[in-house]
């Protein structure tokens, strides 16, 4: 029997429907494959982009050292691994006197392959910096410009740390750790592990932090192992949660990867389901015939469930075959345009794009396979006869449970899933109902055409239910189209606009309060804009609503960092540009100090919510605050931003320090050096590089997915010519029919191409409206960014999809104009 | 003769409902066909001929009435139970040829075989093309194949299982006359060779004439 079925299967698709149907799965597999592997490509790049800030892909530390688990499993997966060990320390110049102070040092000793992700980086003489491999040799220390400029100390010199006395060897600039809480205010020193232990500040007691560093291919899923093995005092950290600017950046990328494959499913659906139904047509004689020679419904069940197994099998071989080259294409394109170094791709994509494949198969094409085990053998005297089941419902009903299954799983983000999905069910009801308006319209206008209108128009009226098929088909894969293309990139470009060209690029931290007016002055001469300076307070949340929390308190990693560390809060009169109030009432100008404003995020983390009060522990002194707003914050505006901000005067009998944010002067090395100079203890943090990076990558990607048109244009196309095919058979005979009558070649073909034009037209014009819809809520839910209309999607849509179907509906139509009528009519009838 | 009537219809009937009446297509029809016997069934378009030829095959239920094949009565069996009896028993041959596209002539051939688990399907099937003067053409697609050639596969697939009984439905509806006559000495000669019962639907009462007994029907009865 499986022979049968595979010999049956290859015959079918070298001559018949399965042809298309096997093409409709390959695109599907090959379509989200290369979506996905492409995605995941980018995903990684982007996320090691990011890392650089924290200078690994995930970071685990502890206030002991840790077990040796951490770096044993990270080795059994392949991945990079350093060990550090963190601690504050005053360093002192030896010998100096009194013109140089011990200063507290942010003291960290690293081993080989410290940074794992970025680099250090020394300033040169030209005013530029540049990257430096390796780390201090033993003996060795090397210092940043900050604590070099405190010590009053130079290359060659040394410097007492602890009980040891090292040389610096290097002043750099930066290291590559500046994600991480604003903690990091005190220069930076570091030293070779093989240091750490004559120095003696490790002892019991001491406060220090250390850590394991990772990265490497395979890192998330480490993270996750991870998680799972933290124990009491320890804690995991990667660059998404501890940066919320880069975590919006990316997720927004990560939205459009999305919203493409998402699409690609949607398109490969459709295709797979309009070629599935002409593949059934010739299977249904087939069943009846095999039935009427004696196989049993098993038989003929067993006969096409192989089939359909061997049908997704090809598909899901080929369509990888095309996914990886697809990728590969998608991949170069993006070199071309820009310089993301993409790792190679994960296999998960890969098993998702095959499981897509065997999925379409299994809730397509399989019930309505199977169901034919059912028909009546009387078929092979009377081909009118149908299968005699009800299984037009339940397939269709499980091919939809089905699609809204991939969708689910292939958007991989609820809003994106729900925004496309329903804006695709919205377009195919509109179509519905238009169609069944044409039908009735055109019963009333008919008689007022020319005779070639009349019958062109009149084939839409007859074949009512194709017709409605073929415009809900034709209309979702229009859509799918523009929204791949045209309303992406609108999206995209909307998105760019929201973010100002001189957003800030530099957090300045770190400021005394006597310290405000001098370093207003620094920046305006430096920047030419006067700085807003907000006040930190940092203090330790100890209950909520009176009962005391602490980490354990809280099962996710978010809120447990949040109970665990000191939490910045603020005061302010007006609410920040890119605040949104979105419960409660902001405090304004209200006397009432004890209150707070909590972003919605953390507000969420802590599952609290309006009216509750939390208390803080403000270095011994504890004050009580009520959350009286809930705030939105557009973390990627690069502006400074507080996830508590309380009244003014409510904090100011706490030590306070200054923040604010600036874009930085073209000459920001001047400018660095002067603040420097003037502030020792300020702290500049470079966050806009890394985002300009990281923008200018989701650009490359928006732009690189434009080459995923290929693959959803050949998906479009195939929608269209299989939407056209399903009405091949009623279109062949009645060509026949009326060429027998005596119509004249022309004559039919001008009636076809009216009525093909007709059709693309309107399935043109319903597939842009329900692009822009659905662009516009994603606009609106998604992203969060105005949507322009563009009337050129509307003309674009209207004259594509016209053309288009004119073209796959002659091609279509060109053998059955050519062969003679007689012979259309026998081999049909 | 009706003890040992190899198939045997009883009061049969068929009756189908449409939106505003019934219609009864085969009324109350009695016949007996006797093993090696070749009968036609005549009457003119919509009698009911093709009908009763679903009936007697097991390929439809009747309204009421009963088939027998041999002592079986075909009410008691379940569809699979009728379709195992046609693999063993029945061979057909239908106006429109009904080979499977895909499959050349000699797997369409060794197709009720292989369906039925025979395990020298081809070498069956060859002999049998062979038998039709196809012995050149097993590796030929139908639509390779002329209407007069396909129709000889298909006799050669009916008689390919030795079967006790095979129908054919109007076997040379969609045959000019000549390649029409070539095709009917075909079938009447493995008929005769094979000693198999021919039951053969046809309006040809030429054709007709060639069966031993001619049943001939009316609006759904025999008169």
């Amino acid at each position: 029997m499986l022979r049968l079925a595979w010999r049956n299967l290859k015959r079918e698709i070298f001559h018949g429907e399965a042809r298309v149907l096997l093409i409709a799965l390959t695109l599907a597999v090959a379509s989200v494959g290369s979506v996905g592997l492409f995605a995941d490509r980018v995903r990684q790049g982007l996320s090691q982009q990011a890392n650089v800030l924290l200078g690994a892909d995930v970071l685990i530390s502890g206030d002991r050292p840790l077990p040796e688990t951490f770096a044993a499993e990270a080795k059994k997966r392949g991945l990079a691994i350093t060990n550090s060990v963190r601690l504050g320390s005053m360093v002192s110049k030896p010998n100096a006197g009194a013109a140089s102070s011990p200063t507290l040092t942010d003291v960290k000793s690293v081993s080989a392959g410290y940074p794992l992700r970025g680099n250090i980086r020394v300033s040169t003489p030209e005013g530029g910096e540049k990257p430096i491999v390796g780390q201090p040799s033993a003996g060795e220390v090397w210092v940043d410009e900050r604590l070099a400029q405190r010590l009053g100390v130079k290359a060659g010199e040394a410097v007492q740390v602890g009980a040891s006395a090292l040389k610096v060897a290097l002043v750099f600039k930066e290291e590559p750790e500046v994600a991480g809480s604003f903690l990091t205010m005190s220069p930076k020193l570091l030293l070779n592990e093989a240091d750490l232990a004559g120095t003696q500040l490790v002892q019991p007691g001491t406060r220090a932090s250390w850590r394991v560093h990772v990265a490497g291919k395979g890192s998330e899923a480490y993270e996750s192992w991870a998680k799972a093995a933290l124990g009491a005092g320890q804690r995991l950290d990667t660059v998404r949660e501890l940066r919320p600017e880069v975590k919006s950046t990316l997720e927004r990328a990560e939205q459009f990867l999305a919203m493409a494959a998402l699409l690609a499913v949607i398109l490969s659906a459709v295709a797979v389901a309009l070629a599935i139904r002409s593949y059934l047509k010739r299977e249904l004689d087939n069943a009846a015939l095999m039935r009427c020679l004696g196989a049993s419904r098993a038989k003929v069940w067993t006969l096409f469930a192989a089939q359909a197994l061997m049908l997704g099998t090809c598909g899901a071989i080929l369509g990888l075959l095309g996914a990886y080259l697809g990728q590969f294409a998608l991949a170069w394109a993006m070199q071309y345009l820009g310089s993301l170094p993409l790792p190679w791709p994960g296999i998960a994509p890969a098993l998702r794009a095959v499981a897509v494949g065997f999925v379409l198969i299994f809730g397509f094409a399989l019930p309505p396979l199977l169901a034919l085990a059912n028909v009546s053998p009387l078929k092979v005297l009377r081909r009118d006869l149908g299968t005699g089941t009800a299984w037009g419902w339940l397939s269709a009903a499980l091919a939809f449970a089905a699609l809204i299954g991939l969708a689910a799983w292939q958007a991989g983000n609820i809003k994106v899933g729900t925004t496309v999905l329903g804006g695709a069910l919205g377009l195919l009801v509109v179509s519905g109902v238009v169609s069944a308006g044409l039908i009735a319209l055109l019963g009333r206008a008919l008689g007022s055409m020319s005779p070639v209108m009349r019958l062109g128009l009149s084939n839409l009226r007859r074949r009512k239910w194709s017709t409605g098929l073929q415009l809900a088909c034709l209309s979702l894969g229009v859509m799918s189209l523009f929204l791949l293309t045209q309303v992406s990139s609108d999206l995209f470009d909307a998105w760019r606009k929201a973010m100002p060209a001189d957003a800030p690029n530099r957090f300045v931290i770190n400021l005394f309060p006597d310290q405000r007016a001098e370093a207003s002055k620094i920046i305006a001469e430096g920047t030419g804009k006067t700085p807003d300076l907000f006040p930190m307070v940092r203090a330790r949340l100890t209950a909520i609503n009176g009962t005391a929390v602490n980490a354990d308190t809280y099962t996710e990693t978010r809120a447990k960092r949040l109970v665990d560390r000191e939490f910045n809060l603020s005061m302010g009169e007006k609410l920040l540009a890119g605040n949104t109030v979105i419960d409660g009432t902001w405090h304004g100008t209200s006397t009432v100090l004890d209150q707070l404003s909590l972003e919605e995020g953390i507000a969420a983390a802590l599952k609290t919510k309006l009216g509750d009060t939390l208390t803080f522990d403000f270095g011994g002194a504890s004050r009580t605050l009520k959350i009286t707003s809930v705030r939105k914050v557009e973390w990627d505006s690069f502006r400074v931003n507080f996830f508590a901000v309380t009244p003014l005067k409510t904090l100011d009998e706490y030590p306070a320090t200054y923040i604010t944010s600036i874009r930085a002067p073209k000459d920001a090395q001047a400018f660095t050096s002067k603040l420097a100079a003037q502030i020792p203890n300020a702290l500049m943090i470079d966050v806009g590089e890394i985002v300009d990076k990281v923008q200018e990558i989701v650009g490359q990607v928006a732009r690189a997915l434009q080459f995923v048109m290929l693959f959803s244009l050949a998906a479009g196309l195939l929608v269209l010519y299989a939407a056209v095919a399903t009405t091949q058979d009623e279109r062949r005979y009645d060509t026949a029919v009326l060429r027998v009558l005596g119509a004249a070649r022309e004559q039919v073909r001008k009636a076809a191409m009216v009525e093909f034009a007709l059709l693309g037209a309107l399935a043109g014009g319903l597939g842009a409206l329900g692009a822009t819809l659905t662009g516009w809520a994603i606009a609106r839910r998604v992203l969060d960014v105005p949507y322009a209309w563009s009337a050129s999607s509307w003309v674009i849509g209207v004259i594509g999809a016209m053309l288009g179907v004119l073209i796959a509906g002659w091609l279509g139509m060109r053998k059955s104009l050519d062969a003679s009528p007689l012979q259309t009519i026998r081999s049909i009838s | 003769m009706t003890e040992s009537a190899l198939l045997r219809a009883t009061a049969l009937t068929k009756t189908v409902s449409t939106f505003e009446h019934s219609l009864t297509i085969v009324n109350d029809i009695h016949l007996a066909i006797a093993k090696g016997e070749t009968v036609a069934i005549v009457g003119a378009s919509g009698s009911g001929k093709t009908t009763l030829l679903g009936l007697l095959a097991g390929l439809d239920r009747p309204s009421s009435g009963e088939v027998y094949w041999g002592e079986e009565a075909l009410s008691a069996k379940d569809e699979d139970q009728l379709a195992a009896g046609r693999a063993q028993r029945i061979g057909f041959i239908f106006q429109s040829f009904q080979l499977l596209p895909a499959l050349t002539a000699l797997e369409n051939v060794a197709l009720p075989l292989e369906l039925s688990g025979a395990r020298d399907a081809n070498a069956r099937a060859s002999e049998w093309l062979t038998k039709v003067g196809l012995g050149g053409r097993v590796n030929h697609m139908p639509r390779q194949l002329s209407g007069g050639e396909q129709q000889r596969v298909a006799i050669a697939r009916a008689f390919v299982t030795s079967p006790e009984l095979v129908f054919a439905d109007e076997p040379t509806g969609n045959l000019d006359s000549k390649t029409g006559a070539d095709v009917v000495n075909l079938m009447f000669d493995l008929n005769a060779q094979a000693g198999t019962t021919l039951v053969l639907v046809t309006h040809d009462l030429q054709l007709a004439a060639r069966c031993a007994r001619t049943i001939k029907l009316a609006d759904g009865r025999v008169c």
